[in-house]
């Protein structure tokens, strides 16, 4: 291993932070369903990217230590640049892996309870067709991933709608289970868990998720104007019956709902070419970080078998 | 909605329909009445059938009206379990990420550009 090594680890780490910039171009300017498998896919190259570096940091830095090193049955010692450097930042690398280990950790249990608890509360409900209504004073519907699919409804969310939006409603919620889209919701998370610039993007997979969903329920219902009055009836119901919760977001940038129902009202546009462009810049982006953290995984593989006596160097 | 494109539904989404549209009464319904409701060119005859086979589940109950039923929804006997797991779901907002809503949370300006939108697409 020679000295030009430290510098390219830093490219996988690096490589995430341009992601946000190129995420937001990317989920406006292609369409959802394409944005969705971009993102996603980019998300998760980048986030194995991370990992592998912070590993290949660690387990260098912990060769350098004679017990991890006889246990490594290394009989040489591991070529490397100064431990002086090499350490600290084995040490730094093992700190923020173990971190994220945790928070993902965390992540997994909340989520896994949660959707038991969703499960449980769907399976006693009543069910017609796929749909499973709870009783609630507080407007809310979300697709219940799993066998069968399922879509659970509040009675105040069935209440704050006319037939048709809640036909609007279902066939966006029938969507999501039809795409899978529990699965992208699941990559981004796990993506964000890895490193923190990579959270802006779980959010734009989040939305990218939604748009998709919304311009399926478009097509289902044959009207993008009675599709975005549904999200944004739905929205503002939902907004009045909690209000402890408004006192809590901030009010500096426009969300999620206001972007897809001015998305649903704007006339359908063809998608633009930058947007494959940006796409693809996304796309070389995340191999060339997973690649850069496989080529130094590999280096520092020879390098250890070159320590070990097995290989010359 | 047309009738033929109704007759291509499956089954389950029919069914969801019509419970749908008796939760959002609130009050017991008459097929005519549900037909009515839906306004989705579905047959009386359909709406019918399908208010049977949920009586037949026992997801909805009936009462007689006139030479006819009037159905409404079987109310939840675990009505308060329900509302308890349902806050329970809402604590920390983890449950977003793999419980696809319908609508995320709205900030107060977010409140201001939806009615603008709303009107605007009247």
């Amino acid at each position: 291993m020679t000295f030009s090594f430290l510098p390219v680890l830093l490219v996988p780490l690096l490589a995430p932070c341009v992601a946000p910039l190129l995420a937001r171009r990317v989920l406006d300017r292609c369409p959802p369903v394409a944005a969705l498998w971009t993102l996603t896919v980019s998300a998760l190259l980048l986030a194995a990217g991370t990992v592998a570096t912070l590993g290949t940091l660690t387990l260098t830095g912990m060769l350098h230590v004679p017990a991890f090193a006889a246990v490594g049955e290394l009989v040489h010692p591991l070529r490397t640049p100064s431990a002086w450097l090499v350490l600290p930042l084995a040490v730094l690398a093992a700190g923020l892996l173990t971190l994220a280990t945790l928070a993902l950790g965390r992540s997994v249990v909340r989520q896994t309870a949660g959707l038991r608890t969703a499960r449980s509360q769907a399976g006693r409900c009543p069910a017609a067709g796929d749909l499973c209504v709870v009783e609630s004073a507080r407007p809310d519907a979300y697709a219940l991933p799993g066998r069968p699919h399922r879509i659970v409804v509040t009675t105040a969310m069935l209440r704050s709608l006319d037939a048709r939006e809640r036909e609007a409603l279902f066939a966006h919620e029938r969507a999501h289970n039809a795409g899978g889209h529990h699965y992208f919701l699941a990559a981004a998370e796990l993506a964000a868990h890895c490193h923190p610039a990579l959270r802006p993007v779980r959010d734009a997979i989040r939305l990218a998720a939604e748009r998709a969903a919304d311009e399926a329920a478009a097509r289902r219902v044959g009207d993008r104007r009675l599709t975005a009055r549904a999200i944004a009836r739905a929205a503002l119901a939902t907004h009045t019956a909690d209000t402890r919760r408004s006192a809590v977001t901030p009010a500096a940038t426009t969300g999620p709902v206001p972007r897809r129902v001015a998305a649903l009202l704007s006339p359908t546009h063809r998608p633009l070419r930058t947007g494959s462009w940006i796409a693809a810049l996304l796309a070389v982006c995340a191999v060339l970080s997973v690649t850069t953290a496989a080529t130094s995984a590999v280096e520092v593989h020879q390098d250890i078998e070159v320590a070990q006596g097995e290989a010359r160097g | 909605m047309t009738d033929a494109k109704d007759q291509r539904r499956p089954a389950g989404e029919l069914e969801a329909a019509v419970m749908a549209a008796l939760w959002a009464a609130g009050a017991p319904l008459t097929p005519a009445q549900v037909q009515a409701e839906l306004a989705s060119g579905l047959a009386r005859t359909t709406v019918t059938t399908i208010l049977s086979r949920l009586h037949e589940k026992g997801t909805v109950e009936r009462e007689r009206q006139g030479r006819g039923y009037a159905y409404r929804p079987l109310q939840d006997p675990h009505g308060l379990t329900a509302l308890r797991m349902h806050s329970e779901l809402d604590r920390g907002d983890d449950r977003e990420s793999v419980l696809a809503r319908f609508v995320a949370q709205l900030s107060p300006d977010d409140e201001e550009v939806l009615r603008r939108l709303l009107q605007e697409g009247q």
